[in-house]
C-alpha cells in the first residue's frame, strides 16, 4: 500500500508542496518580514491588482464556457460543409505565444486597430480598449476557447440521445432539455474546462505583458517586483497568494458543483 | 386502475414509408390501425423497420411525403413527440442520471406544472404500482436493470399518457428477470387498458404480450394477426421460420397423400404442394413401422430439461426436429418411426 502511495507523494512534493513551502518562506524573508503578506491586502496597488486578476479570470471563464458550450454542442450535432476543416483549425490559437495574442488584440482594438478605425469612419470617437480590462479579457477568451470547445465536443458525443427523446416525450421544450439533460451531462466537462480556463487566465503572462498598461494584474506586478525592484520576497509572497487563492477558488468550484460522478453515470 | 388512463386512443398509419437521408429505405409504405386499448407487438429481426414504425408513431421521425399518422381522427403527422402525449420506454431505460427515482417519475408532472402536492401523491401512486416505493430517493446508478425498467415504466405512466410505446424494454435484462417482468407488464397493460405498441425481436415476448402481432422483415409487413394465427397459420415462409421452430419436407401430392423421401403424410387438401411445413410438437414417435408415416434416423439429441430435442435425418436437405421424452430418449443412430398430426400440416 505504502509503495503505491509513494509515486503520488513524490509527485505532489516535487510539484506542489515543496515549491509552495519555499515560496511561502521566501515571502517572509524580506525587509518587512512576514508583513509582506498583510501588505498584499492593505496596499491598494497590490490589492487592486489581485481583484483585477481574479475579475478578468472569472469573466473569461464564464464567457468561455458559455460560448464554448454553445459552439461545442453545435459542432458535435450538426454536419455541414467545412466542419472538419473548422475542427482542424480550431486549435490554432493554442499554438500562439501570449505576446502574439496580445498583438492581435492590439491590431483589433488598439490605437491603430480595426475597431478604432471603424468607429472613426462612422463619425464617432476612436474606440480603443486593447489595453484595459476588456482587451485582456478578449485575449484570454480567444486563447481558452479552443480547448473548451474541444472538451465540450468530446463530452457532447457521450450524451445519450435517448435521454433527450425521453424528456421531449413528456413535453419538454428546448430550454427544459438544455437544463435537465444537456447541462447535467456536460457538467463534468464544464467543470474541468472551466478550471483550466480560470487557472490559465490567472497566470497568463505574455498577453498581460503586451496589453496590461491600463490595468494592473498580479503576474505583471510580480514581474515588476522581481526584475525592476529586485524585491524578491514581495514577488514570492504575491506568487504564493496567487497560487493559494487560485487553488481555493478551484476547490470551491469543484465542491459547489457537487457529485460529478452521478451526473456522468 | 383503469382510471389511470384517460381515454384509450386509436392510432392509424396511412401510407407511411420512411427513407433516411442517406437513402436507406427503412420502411416500405405501411397502412396500419391499432384499436383503442389494444396491445400491438411489432416483431422482427434487427433492421426490419419495427423501431422506425414506433418512432413514426411517437413523432420522433416524420414519414416520407404522403404518409399520415392519425390519433383517433386527428392528423398528428406534423406534431413532434412533445405534443403527442404518449409515454415512451426505451431499451436503455433513458432515466435521468442527475435525478433520483422519485424525481424521474415526477419529471413529466413537473413539465406539466402540476401542483407540488398532487405531484407527490401521483409519484407515490406510481412507485406503489411498480412496487418500488423503497427506492424513491435512490440515485439511478444505484439501481439494477430490472429496477431501472420499473422506474422507466412508472415515469412513462405517471403523466397518464394516451398511449404507451415500448422499444425493446426487456432486451437488456437477463432471461429470468425478463420472464418475470414480462408477466408483470402483461398484467399491468391488461389492467390499465391503455393502447400499447411494443417493439421486440423476441417471439416469446411477442406471443405473451400481444393482442395482435405484426411480423416485419426488410421494412415490410410479413403478417398481421393474433399470436395464434401467426403461429398456426404463418402467412409466409419468413413468418413460418421466424416464429418457433418449423420442419420442412419437399415432395409431391399423390393419391395416397403427400409423398416425400421419408414416407407419405396424410394430405387430403386440394391443390399442388411442393413442400409441407409442420412444427416439432405435432410430430409423434410411434413404436412400429406399421403406424408410421415417416421414417428417419436420429442424428443428434439435445437434453432441454423438460424434453429432449432430436434432429432426425429423413433424407431431405435439412433434418427435422422432433420432441422426445426427457427421461428415456431415443439413442443417436437409432431408426425412428413418426406420425404427423394432420391439423399441424401447412403449405405455403
Amino acid at each position: 500500500m505504502i509503495y503505491m502511495f509513494l509515486p503520488a507523494a513524490a509527485f505532489f512534493s516535487a510539484f506542489f508542496i515543496l515549491p509552495m513551502c519555499r515560496l511561502f518562506l521566501v515571502g517572509g524573508s524580506g525587509a518587512i518580514g512576514w508583513r509582506a503578506y498583510s501588505v498584499i491586502v492593505t496596499d491598494s496597488n497590490y490589492f487592486n491588482a489581485l481583484l483585477a486578476t481574479f475579475g478578468v479570470a472569472l469573466a473569461t471563464t464564464v464567457t468561455t464556457l458559455l460560448i464554448g458550450g454553445l459552439v461545442g454542442v453545435f459542432l458535435q450535432r450538426y454536419r455541414f460543409p467545412g466542419r472538419s476543416f473548422l475542427m482542424a483549425i480550431i486549435t490554432l490559437p493554442m499554438a500562439f505565444p501570449g505576446v502574439v495574442i496580445g498583438f492581435m488584440v492590439i491590431m483589433l482594438a488598439g490605437r491603430q486597430g480595426l475597431i478604432g478605425q471603424i468607429s472613426m469612419a462612422l463619425g464617432g470617437d476612436r474606440l480603443v480598449f486593447a489595453y484595459s480590462f476588456l482587451g485582456l479579457f478578449l485575449g484570454y477568451v480567444y486563447f481558452s476557447l479552443p480547448r473548451t470547445i474541444l472538451t465540450i465536443v468530446a463530452a457532447a458525443e457521450k450524451l445519450d440521445p435517448k435521454l433527450e427523446e425521453a424528456a421531449r416525450s413528456f413535453g419538454a421544450n428546448t430550454w427544459h432539455v438544455v437544463w435537465d439533460v444537456i447541462m447535467p451531462g456536460l457538467k463534468p466537462a464544464l467543470i474541468s474546462a472551466g478550471a483550466i480556463c480560470f487557472a490559465t487566465a490567472i497566470g497568463a503572462f505574455g498577453t498581460a505583458f503586451t496589453l496590461a498598461t491600463r490595468i494592473n494584474v498580479l503576474p505583471m506586478v510580480i514581474y515588476t517586483e522581481f526584475t525592476l525592484s529586485a524585491n524578491i520576497a514581495m514577488a514570492a509572497a504575491l506568487s504564493f497568494v496567487l497560487g493559494a487563492l487560485t487553488w481555493i477558488v478551484l476547490a470551491l468550484a469543484r465542491s459547489a458543483a457537487g457529485n460529478t460522478v452521478a451526473a456522468a453515470a | 386502475m383503469s382510471a389511470l388512463v384517460p381515454q384509450a386512443l386509436s392510432i392509424r398509419l396511412q401510407g407511411c414509408a420512411k427513407t433516411f437521408r442517406d437513402g436507406t429505405r427503412a420502411l416500405e409504405s405501411l397502412d396500419l390501425s391499432i384499436s383503442a386499448g389494444e396491445t400491438l407487438v411489432l416483431l422482427g429481426p434487427s433492421g426490419c423497420g419495427k423501431t422506425t414504425t414506433l418512432r413514426l408513431i411517437a413523432g420522433l421521425e416524420q414519414p416520407d411525403a404522403g404518409g399520415k399518422v392519425f390519433f383517433d381522427d386527428t392528423d398528428v403527422t406534423t406534431l413532434g413527440i412533445e405534443a403527442r402525449k404518449i409515454g415512451m420506454v426505451f431499451q436503455s431505460y433513458a432515466l435521468f442520471p442527475n435525478m433520483t427515482v422519485a424525481q424521474n417519475v415526477g419529471y413529466g408532472l413537473r413539465i406539466l406544472k402540476m401542483p407540488k402536492t398532487e405531484q407527490q401523491v401521483r409519484i407515490r401512486e406510481m412507485l406503489a404500482m411498480m412496487r418500488i416505493e423503497a427506492l424513491a430517493d435512490r440515485r439511478i446508478d444505484q439501481l439494477s436493470g430490472g429496477q431501472r425498467q420499473r422506474v422507466a415504466l412508472a415515469r412513462a405512466l405517471a403523466v397518464r399518457p394516451q398511449a404507451l410505446l415500448l422499444d425493446e424494454p426487456l432486451t437488456a435484462l437477463d432471461a429470468r428477470l425478463r420472464d418475470a417482468l414480462r408477466v408483470e407488464i402483461n398484467q399491468l397493460l391488461r389492467s390499465l387498458g391503455i393502447t400499447t405498441i411494443y417493439v421486440t425481436h423476441d417471439q416469446a415476448e411477442a406471443m405473451a404480450l400481444g393482442d395482435r402481432i405484426i411480423v416485419m422483415s426488410h421494412g415490410r409487413v410479413e403478417q398481421i394477426g393474433t399470436p395464434r394465427e401467426i403461429y398456426h397459420q404463418p402467412g409466409s415462409a419468413f413468418v413460418a421460420n421466424f416464429i418457433g421452430s418449423m420442419n420442412q419436407l419437399r415432395g409431391v401430392v399423390t393419391p395416397q397423400g403427400f409423398t416425400c423421401s421419408a414416407g407419405c403424410l396424410n394430405w387430403d387438401r386440394s391443390g399442388v404442394a411442393e413442400r409441407v411445413l409442420f412444427r416439432p410438437e405435432d410430430v409423434s414417435i410411434v413404436t412400429s413401422s406399421e403406424f408410421a408415416e415417416l421414417t428417419g434416423v436420429v442424428k443428434a439429441s439435445f437434453f432441454m430439461g423438460d424434453h429432449t430435442r432430436l434432429l432426425v435425418d429423413v433424407g431431405d436437405e435439412a433434418p427435422i426436429t422432433v420432441l422426445d421424452d426427457a427421461r428415456c430418449p431415443q439413442a443417436v443412430g437409432q431408426k425412428l418411426y413418426m406420425r404427423v398430426a394432420p391439423l399441424g400440416l401447412m403449405s405455403i
